[in-house]
This record gives C-alpha cells, structure tokens and sequence, in this order.
C-alpha cells in the first residue's frame, strides 16, 4: 500500500519537477517580455477606443497584407532555402564555406539598410522587392535549420526508395521531405513570424501605400501618439501570431520520430546526374543573395568623386558635424559586447528550455505545448512594442535597471532565444531514448547522461545556434534603436541615426558601417566553421 | 536467490503489458524471458532495470525493494537489440563508460576494457568509431560495454535479434560461453526458442502478459503447458497420445516426430517435400489427415513412418 503511493508519487514527481523547471524560462518570459508588453497594452486600452480601432475595416485590411506578404515570404524562403539545405548537408563541393557564409550574411545586415538596397532596383518599392526582401533575410533560418538536420539523416531510407522503383524527385518526396518535415515546419514558422514582424523593410519599400500591422503600431506611436491605436493593432498582431504559433505547434506534434543520426562525413558525397540542378539552383539562390550585398559593397566605396574610402576613414569620427555621440568604431566595439551578452542569456535560457520541453514531452506532460508555444512569442510581438514597454515597466526592478547595461542584452535575447529552442530542440528530439537509457544503465545519473550523450549529440547544433544568435544579436534594431542609451549605440542604431540626417559624408558612413558590419558577421560565421571540427573519440 | 519478482504488474492507461508476473533469478543463473512479440517481456525487462515503474508488485534483488532505487544506482546492465552504442565514442570510448561512471582509475579502466574486447574477440579495435562496425560487432561492443563495470545482473532485450542467422548463431553460441564463464546472472528477452535454449538455465514462457510456465529448457520444450506454448514452441499437429504410443491425454507433433522407417508402423502418401539446411521435410497424409514428417523420399511415393519422441512434446 505505501509502496504503491510512493511509486505514485515518484511518476508523479519527474512530472512535477520537469513542470518546475519549466517556471524558470517562464518566469523569465513573464518579466521581460510578458510584463512590458501587457504594460504598453494596457496603457492604451485605458485611453479606450481599443474595440473601435479593431473594427474598421481599414485594420482589417492592414492585418490581410500583413499576413499575406508573410505567406508569400515565407513560400519564397523555403523554396529557395531548400536547394542551399541540400548542398550544405548532402554534398562534398569545393566553396561550402563561401556558401554557408553567403548565405548567413543577409540574416544579419540591418533591416533598414536591406530596404534602402532592394529600392535601388524598384525606385518606387511595392508589394514585391517587400516580399523579395523579407525573402532574402530568412533564406538562411530555412538552409541552417532544414540543412542541419538533413546533414544527420540516414541516406539509407532514400535509398531503399530508390530501389523500390522510385525516381529520384519521387524517393525525395515520398521519403527525404517527410523526414525534414519536423526541420522545414520549425524553420517556416519562424520565418513566418519574422516576415509578419518585419519593420525596417517594410517601412522602406512600402511607403504609406503598403503598410503592415507592425510599421502601423510605429506609425500611430511615434508619429500620432495614438496609443489606443497602436493597442488595439498589437492585439490583433498578437492574436494572429498566436493563431499561427498553435497551428505550428499542432504540425510539429505529428511527427517526431526518432531519427538515426550519423556524422555528415559519412552521408555527403559528390553530386551526381540530377542533383547538379539543384546544385545549380543553389548557385543561383547564392548569387542572388550576394546582389545586394556586393551593391551595398560597391555603394560605400564609391563617392560622387570616384572611388573613396572616405566613409571608412570617418568610422574614427561621430560624423558630420557631430551626428552622433560616439565613434563608429566605439559603437562597433559596443555592438560586439552586447550581442556577447545576449548570445550568452539567449543560450542559457534557450538550452534550458529546450532539455524541459523534451523532458516534459518524455513524461507526459501537456503542459510542453504552452512552453514550447510560449517560447516562440516573443517572435511574434512587435520590437515597438518590447521597446516601449522596457521603458515603462523597467523603472519598477530594483537597481535602477533602466539605465543598466544589460538591458539591450535582454531585449536581444528576447529575440535570439526561440532561435536557440528551436535550432537545439530537432536534434535533442532525435536523439533515440534508449540511447540515454543505456547510459543510465551503465550508471549515469540523469546529469551525467544529459552532459554524456545529449551534449556531445548537440553540440554541432548548439555551436551553430549560438553563431546564429550572435549575428542576430549584432543585426538586432527594433527594440535596440528604443533602448540604447545615446553614448552606447550599437552599429545598426548608428547607422539608422546616419541615414536620417543630411550630409554626403554620413550616408557615406552608414555604407561603410553596413559594411564593416558583413566583415564581422562573415568573420564570425567562418570561425564556427572552424569550431565545427568533426568529434572524434573522447569527447 | 538475487533477482525476485513479486506479483509484478504493468499498466499503459488501459492495457495491462504485464499482468501479476513472478519470477526469480538466482545467483548466477540464467534466465529466459521467452514469447512472441508483444506478450510484455520487453516492458518486464525494462521494469527489472528501473525503466519502466510497475503498477503493483516489487521488483528485489537479495531481498531489498528496488522501487525507490533509479535505474543508473541498480548496477544492472543492459544491452539493446541494436546495441544503442554511443556514435560520438569509438570502441573503447563506448566500453570504458561504465567503468567512467564508477569513477574506475584510468589505468585500471583501460585494462579492463582491453580484456573485455579480447573478451568478445575484438581485439584491436579500441580506437575504431562505433559507426564503421558490423552489426555483429557493434553487438560485441555492446555487450561488452555492458559487462565492463561487472554488473550484479545482465538484462538482454533481443540481444541477437537484429543480426543475420548463420552470424545469429555464432554469437548465441559464444555469447552463452562467456555468461557460463563469467558466471553471470542474466534475464534474457527473446522471441527465438532456439537463442533461449542456448543461452539459459531455466526458460520462462510468456503470453498475453502472463508468465505461463517456468522450466529448464529440456523440460519446456519436452512437456509445453497448453497447446498455445506447444504451438509456439514448434508443434503443428495436436493428437491423443495413443496415436505415438503415449499413455497421455494429447501429445504436439513436431515435424521431426514422423520419420521416414521401413519399419514404421504408420503408412502414408508423400504429398509435398522441401530442402532444410540438414533433413528433407514432407508433408504426409495418413488416414486422410495431413502430417510433417522427414525423411528422403519423392513426392507421391507410398510410404512408412516411425515415431521419434524426441519430436513429440506432452501437452498439458
């Protein structure tokens, strides 16, 4: 009898305590990013006038383009993120590295310096370089998260496939697609979200004739001082994101299956017949991507006068006429420390998450999905708003914490985070249960067997995730243009505030911080290619 | 008396896996779990190692309750089908894992692992990757993995299940060597009477999540308890004992029970016949039923048959 409750309770107990631990990543939501958000929203529905705005149709218009031009992004990304995913996981080629740099470039480069390259092909914007834009940020979430776990699927099951009489589009769509599903669905809801919140871009190309819900909240904000308004549209914005994070979540539930996985050396080979298409498409995604960036090159060496390095040379200066408070390379040494910080509380935060989402998933407990969903919000949630709720809600924390340092690092970390679940979470789901239970067998505790199997397992994609974060840190400028305090900016806020004031020498400036900016995140990208040594005995 | 198994019961929500099971292993002893798919001896192997938490019932070891005791404090070791090796390890990266855990001196563990290799005939394999391994020899490599911290008790799920036959057979061969020289006490789960009979001491019957007889292997296969086990256990036809001169109820034929004698006292039709590895199986009929038999003979011809009892099980 008393064993029987004992036993009871131990069941009960890994449930309770994996449930306890999922509080912290929680309790971490709920200060700085739960609290704030609610604050700014609740700021408006006091003014009223909240249901008012939800119901004219010109909202409801707002919301469908915003939707729709996501949708459209999205579809883009993927179908050209695929191509790259192959090359990156499958294929022993001369140039990876130059590819898997390219293509993580576009991730970082400010919005705002994206949006001002794409108009110098469409003048007068519109609904397409918007789309196209959105598009070229987020090819690489697709080729890094698709290509990460397809670089650790078994050829085999392809292979068999083929056998069986299948042709080679056929085998990869009855066989290899299912098996990336879980990757392609992470991957598309995060890009899905990035486009509906996109803002830099957005602004840029679409003027006041193309307008989302998110450069509407800024707009009625900052301009209109409508804070109802802008209530009323992070509402809606956080509803529809909602909607999306629930579908994505249901999809994702479907499957996971244990995969089994094997080194990349082993599976990637030199293309052959057909797959020289796709290597080709792969090319031609990489060259398109690179158009931007080689103009934005070409742009801050030249001068009406020829070419010039005059825009590098004022990198040691604050700019015309003192536009700015510090030094270009001041903020550039800022933005590094900053983004640091957050990679750092973004990985902490995220891996933590991460190992209770697939303990709770592991035993049981429903209460995985509202973590998970919850993990991925901040995505969804407008930068504006983040912003503007640290600088009303902040004042409350002990410590004078709106003035501290570490609160760019936190709103960056916001941001970084769900990247990290969900970059860690597909190869930490794959790795096979009995795997860690035969470690336990042989006398790890769960501990031990965590930093014995599932480290080692993950730590490809846990290097890979903190780069990522670390670029997206350095790139980051909604919430970071609200928060940085004027003598600490970081290069994206710099070249944001160079762009909006007057002088040829600025925008010169801005050019070459954009391109210093590519400099550090390729410098960056290619050391994790240097860290990515493939393991080999002890670990 | 090491292992005790006490009214074991298994709950998933609504289906029972394993239903009131008691078993017990002695020291040393090797023991059997033997069934077909899904009878619950997997989820009974993995209640022994503390992966799964009965429902009611205590799983013992020298008499102390192991309920409260988590599977890496059992010191019970365990060997998948598909070894389950660590791919980030080589060889003796996988082996030394146990001997890690018990924090055993580096010099001591690297002995230990070279023994346990030349052990399972994989000397000179320390410092290869797990991935570049048969699938036999990542079997080796796992059982030895399991062995090296000198566990109190051995569980085996399948253990050559995923392997080819002829290299089945080999391994089930050297495997019941080494537990026999070893002295280990192990429970073996396993669909493959053969493998069982090989390796145990006493074979334990399972079915719909009940353990339905308990014996050493002669014994089992010689008497099966009902006509479900004798089935399973390679009996095609049932009959009275009178038909092979039995003083039973009900004997299960096995193909070897009818041979092919000129001396015989049955007579029958030759009506298919197929090569196995060592005899000739035929199907007969006598007396318009339909019986195996071996022997070498051609289809159609008329012939004699003698009853072997090694082939003839008391049922019941």
């Amino acid at each position: 009898m008393g064993r029987a409750v004992a036993q009871a309770r131990a069941g009960l107990s890994s449930r309770t305590g994996w449930s306890a631990a999922a509080l912290l990543p929680l309790a971490f939501l709920g200060l700085f990013f739960a609290w704030p958000v609610l604050a700014i929203v609740s700021l408006g529905l006091r003014e009223g006038g909240v249901l008012e705005a939800v119901f004219e149709g010109d909202t409801w218009e707002l919301a469908g383009f915003t939707l729709g031009q996501a949708l459209a992004s999205t579809i883009v990304a993927v179908v050209a993120g695929m191509p790259l995913a192959f090359v990156l996981a499958r294929c022993r080629i001369r140039g990876l590295g130059l590819v898997r740099a390219a293509v993580m470039v576009p991730f970082v480069l400010p919005t705002v310096v994206v949006g001002l390259a794409f108009r110098t092909f469409w003048p007068d914007g519109g609904v397409l370089p918007i789309v196209l834009a959105n598009a070229f940020f987020n090819v690489a979430v697709v080729a890094r998260t698709v290509g990460g776990l397809w670089a650790h699927t078994d050829r085999r099951a392809e292979d068999a496939a083929r056998a069986l009489g299948a042709s080679r589009p056929r085998a990869f769509l009855s066989v290899v697609l299912p098996a990336l599903a879980p990757a392609i669905g992470s991957a598309a809801a995060v890009v899905f979200l990035f486009c509906a919140t996109s803002f830099g871009v957005v602004l840029v190309l679409g003027g006041s004739r193309y307008r989302t819900l998110e450069t509407e909240i800024y707009l009625r904000t900052v301009e209109l001082f409508d804070l109802s308004g802008a209530a009323a549209l992070s509402l809606l914005q956080f509803a529809a994101v909602l909607v999306v994070l629930v579908l994505g979540a249901l999809a994702r539930r479907r499957r996971e299956t244990a995969l089994a996985l094997r080194g990349r050396e082993e599976l990637a080979r030199r293309p052959a017949g057909g797959e020289w298409y796709v290597v080709g498409a792969a090319f031609a995604v990489v060259v398109a991507l690179l158009t931007p960036v080689v103009g934005l090159v070409t742009r801050s060496l030249s001068t009406r006068d020829g070419w010039s390095l005059a825009g590098y040379v004022a990198l040691n200066t604050r700019g015309d006429r003192g536009t700015l408070a510090v030094t270009g390379i001041d903020a550039a040494v800022n933005s590094l420390r900053t983004a640091f910080d957050a990679t750092l509380v973004a990985l902490v935060v995220g891996v933590f998450s991460a190992v209770v989402l697939v303990g709770l998933r592991r035993s049981g407990a429903r209460f995985a999905e509202v973590l998970d969903t919850a993990l991925m919000l901040p995505l969804g949630v407008s930068a504006v708003t983040v912003g503007f709720g640290y600088l009303i809600t902040m004042d409350a924390l002990p410590g004078d914490f709106r003035t501290s340092p570490m609160l760019v690092p936190l709103a960056q970390a916001l941001v970084v985070t769900p990247l990290v679940v969900r970059m860690v979470l597909p190869v930490l789901r794959a790795v096979d249960e009995r795997l860690r239970q035969a470690a336990a067998a042989l006398g790890a505790s769960p501990s031990r067997v965590w930093r014995e199997v599932d480290l080692p397992l993950v730590g490809r994609s846990l290097v890979a995730a903190a780069g990522f974060g670390y670029v997206v840190a350095l790139g980051e400028f909604g919430a970071t243009s609200f928060l940085a305090r004027p003598d600490a900016p970081t290069l994206p806020v710099v070249i944001a505030r160079l762009m909006s004031r007057p002088g040829e020498l600025n925008s010169q400036m801005a050019y070459a911080a954009c391109a210093l900016l590519m400099v550090v995140t390729v410098g960056c990208v290619l050391l994790i290619e240097r860290l990515r040594v493939p393991s080999s005995g002890e670990f | 008396m090491a292992l005790e198994l006490d009214s074991i019961t298994v709950r998933y929500g609504r289906t029972t896996a394993v239903s009131d099971v008691s078993l017990s292993v002695r020291d040393g002893e090797v023991v059997a779990l033997l069934g077909p798919s899904g009878c619950g001896k997997s989820t009974l192997l993995r209640t022994v190692a503390g992966l799964e938490k009965p429902s009611s019932g205590a799983v013992r070891w020298d008499g102390a309750d192991l309920a409260g005791v988590p599977v890496h404090r059992r010191e019970f070791g365990l060997v998948f089908q598909d070894g389950q090796l660590f791919p980030h390890r080589t060889v003796a990266g996988n082996v030394a894992f146990g001997l890690r855990m018990k924090k055993v001196e580096r010099e001591a563990r690297d002995k230990r692992v070279l023994s346990l290799l030349e052990l399972v005939g994989l000397e000179g394999y320390a410092d290869r990757r797990v991935t570049q391994l048969s699938g036999g020899e990542q079997q080796r490599v796992a059982l030895a993995r399991a062995l090296a911290p000198s566990p109190r008790l051995l569980l085996l799920d399948e253990p050559l299940s995923a392997l080819d036959r002829a290299l089945r057979e080999q391994l089930a061969v050297d495997l019941a060597r080494l537990l026999r020289e070893a002295a280990t006490t192990a429970l073996v789960v396993t669909h493959d009477h053969d493998e069982a009979f090989t390796l145990a001491d006493r074979v334990a019957i399972m079915s719909r999540g009940r353990i339905v007889q308990v014996g050493p292997p002669a014994e089992v296969w010689s008497s099966p308890v009902d006509v479900e086990t004798a089935k399973f256990l390679g009996c095609s036809r049932f009959v009275p004992g009178s038909f092979v001169g039995l003083d039973v109820e009900r004997v299960g034929l096995r193909a070897t029970a009818l041979r092919v004698d000129s001396e015989g006292l049955l007579e029958g039709t030759v009506l298919e016949r197929v090569h196995r590895r060592d005899h000739v199986r035929l199907l007969v009929e006598i007396g318009g039923e339909e019986y195996e038999a071996v022997g070498p003979v051609s289809v159609g011809d008329r012939v004699r048959l003698a009853i072997d009892l090694d082939g003839v099980a008391r049922v019941g």
